[in-house]
């Protein structure tokens, strides 16, 4: 087990493209940090210097203390489960896994001990003599991560590993991923660009935007104290609503001309957030939405519309006998204590 | 297509085999040729198999055509071989590595010198023949192997056909190679040409063939008889002076030097139809 620290990463592309300006993270021994954000946030660039595919143009990366950046990724200890897999398709299923170890020159015992370990683990022994090609998308990913675990490395590195599988699969996996990293408690960075992967898998959750992190910390701490307004439309499902407001000693004042609620961060103008599920039906609710669509997903109903006589769209996860119908208009009330704060210039987290 | 047009069926038959038949027609009538006398074959060419297959063959096989120049025919198709082997070998090791370098390494003027090789697809061999035989020449490598088979080794085509195929080959193969500590000869030998092998197969019997039909460049470099290829000896058989041709053992030898490709042929497709199969990417 070692800690990987990230410090002061820079990455320029040759034809002078800043992916990543300057970029600190520590995770701890032990650790899953999951990287997400957006596609071109450089979530992708930062993992593959970590693994050694991209050099580093300045700052230092150090795995378990020892400074990697000029190493070869075999020689930095970990593995790495790639999006597509890139198992190689000539290859069997015990063949790949071995090939990583035979290039270290292991005794062929070990390499047989290992390779069975790792195959009974992800319950692949009965396809060890099989090419990728005859695996389902499932059984090759996992055959990923048994090339992954076999080499018992520093550090494991996933590259959207889930992205090619189906939806229930993709749920399936996510949580074996999750118990096989607990159990061998092996570092591990893990990118996606999926908001809920990210809330599930991570002991650390670190937001990315335009190659800088905008906000790292625990999950749920994460869900509830959003740094920026970007970190707050990212995470959950649907996103936060965002709307403007007005901060004057008397409580928050909507565009509408209601009020919300009496503490205020500052006096003046400021960005109202509300989580749709914070959202509850109340009759004569200060904020009467317009509703537009009605998802309806069996346990709680996602109720699309506008503020009334405003253009600003709001979202609302209503649950109960009572769904409301295009065209009806739903007086809601947020949770009392349940409003973000940000700064309409910043977009930073106000309080 | 699931169709049922009983004249169209018929319509469609018939030209297929109508070109078929044009198609064979000369190599049945070398065939037929090669089973009847000199003279039979002399006063018209004839249509029906002769008596004389035994004979003919067993002549060509075993004394060859002394009498016009030409050494037993073994011998020549020994010849052929070993320099159609010679050129396929060597084509492929020189295009698959160089193919490698221009795809996978960043070095200085590497588009330079893929589009250097890639000029000289332009230039067949008989364009520079007369250089090329000066050189040969020089180095005295007239009549001997290497003289045969070195100058035609060197392949544009097959580079570009291996660059486009490892330009298909996904990046992450490659990354995944490099953190599973593989240096970039084992990836060649791991990776790489265990996935070119039915592009490789392909090329071999092309490559193949083109080194057992080659005629110019042999009839240039040899004037020793015991390094005639059979393209050549074949050729050296009917310009046979003032004797009359004996078109019917030249027949037989044309008959004989079509089988190794034909054999090859059939052996490689088995490993075409296999890669057509079972897509590996």
């Amino acid at each position: 087990m070692s800690d990987i620290a990230i410090e002061h990463v820079r990455k320029v592309y040759p034809g002078g493209v800043e992916v990543i300006p300057d970029l600190s993270l520590s995770i701890a021994a032990g650790e899953l940090c999951v990287l997400v954000g957006p596609s071109g946030c450089g979530k992708s660039t930062l993992l593959r210097m970590v693994a050694g595919l991209e050099t580093v143009t300045g700052g230092d990366i150090r795995i378990g203390g020892r400074r990697v950046n000029d190493l070869e990724p075999v020689e930095r200890d970990i593995s790495m489960v790639f999006q597509n897999y890139a198992l190689y398709p000539h290859m069997t299923v015990y063949d790949n896994m071995a090939y990583g170890l035979r290039n270290r020159g292991e005794p062929k015992d070990r390499i047989n001990a290992a390779v069975h370990e790792a195959a009974k683990t992800l319950g692949l022994s009965d396809f060890l003599d099989r090419k990728p090609r005859q695996l389902s998308g499932g059984q090759r990913q996992r055959v990923a991560m048994g090339r992954a675990i076999v080499r018992d490395p520093t550090a494991f590195l996933f590259d959207e590993p889930l992205s090619n599988l189906d939806a229930k699969l993709r749920v399936k996996t996510r949580v074996e991923i999750r118990a096989l990293q607990q159990r061998l408690g092996t570092t591990s960075i893990y990118v996606t660009h999926d908001q809920l992967e990210a809330m599930t898998l991570a002991d650390k959750l670190v937001i990315m935007n335009a190659g800088q992190i905008e906000q790292a910390g625990p999950p749920l701490e994460i869900y509830e104290k959003p740094a920026t307004t970007f970190v707050a439309g990212f995470i959950g499902s649907p996103p936060m609503n965002v709307l403007p407001g007005t901060a004057t000693g008397e409580g928050v004042m909507l565009e509408t001309g209601h009020v919300l609620s009496p503490d205020r961060p500052a006096i003046g103008p400021v960005t109202i957030g509300i989580r749709p599920e914070h959202l509850v039906p109340t009759p004569s609710g200060p904020l009467p939405l317009k509703v537009q669509v009605v998802e309806r997903l069996g346990a709680t109903a996602n109720v699309h519309g506008v503020l009334k006589g405003t253009g600003t769209e709001l979202v609302a996860s209503v649950t109960g006998p009572d769904i409301p119908k295009p065209g009806d208009t739903l007086p809601l009330a947020p949770h009392p204590g349940a409003l973000h704060f940000f700064s309409p210039e910043t977009g930073q987290r106000l309080g | 297509m699931v169709e049922n047009r009983p004249v169209l069926n018929i319509v469609q038959h018939g030209l297929l085999i109508l070109g078929a038949a044009l198609f064979v027609f000369p190599i049945y009538v070398a065939f037929i040729a090669s089973t009847h006398t000199a003279r039979e074959v002399g006063s018209g060419i004839p249509l029906l198999p002769g008596g004389e297959l035994f004979t003919n063959y067993a002549q060509v096989l075993g004394e060859g055509l002394s009498s016009v120049g030409a050494p037993p025919i073994g011998l020549m198709l020994f010849n052929s071989a070993i320099m159609a082997i010679a050129i396929t070998a060597g084509k492929i090791a020189i295009s698959l590595l160089s193919a490698f370098a221009i795809v996978y390494f960043r070095f200085p003027f590497r588009v330079l010198a893929f589009w250097t090789i890639f000029i000289t697809l332009m230039l067949p061999v008989e364009v520079r023949i007369l250089p090329t035989y000066e050189v040969v020449a020089q180095l005295g490598m007239l009549n001997s192997y290497a003289g045969l088979s070195i100058p035609l080794i060197a392949s544009a085509t097959a580079t570009f056909l291996f660059r486009q195929f490892f330009m298909t080959v996904p990046d992450e193969l490659t990354e995944a190679a490099r953190v599973d500590g593989a240096g970039p000869m084992k990836f060649f030998r791991d990776i790489l040409i265990p996935l070119s092998r039915t592009n490789l197969a392909a090329l071999s019997v092309i490559l193949f063939i083109y080194g057992w039909n080659q005629y110019l460049w042999p009839l240039l470099v040899t004037t020793d008889e015991s390094y005639y290829t059979v393209v050549m000896g074949i050729q050296r058989m009917a310009n046979a002076g003032e004797e009359q041709p004996l078109w019917n053992l030249i027949m037989a030898t044309a008959i004989l030097a079509m089988l190794p490709p034909v054999m090859v042929i059939i052996g490689m497709q088995r490993l075409f139809v296999r890669g057509l199969v079972e897509t590996e990417k």
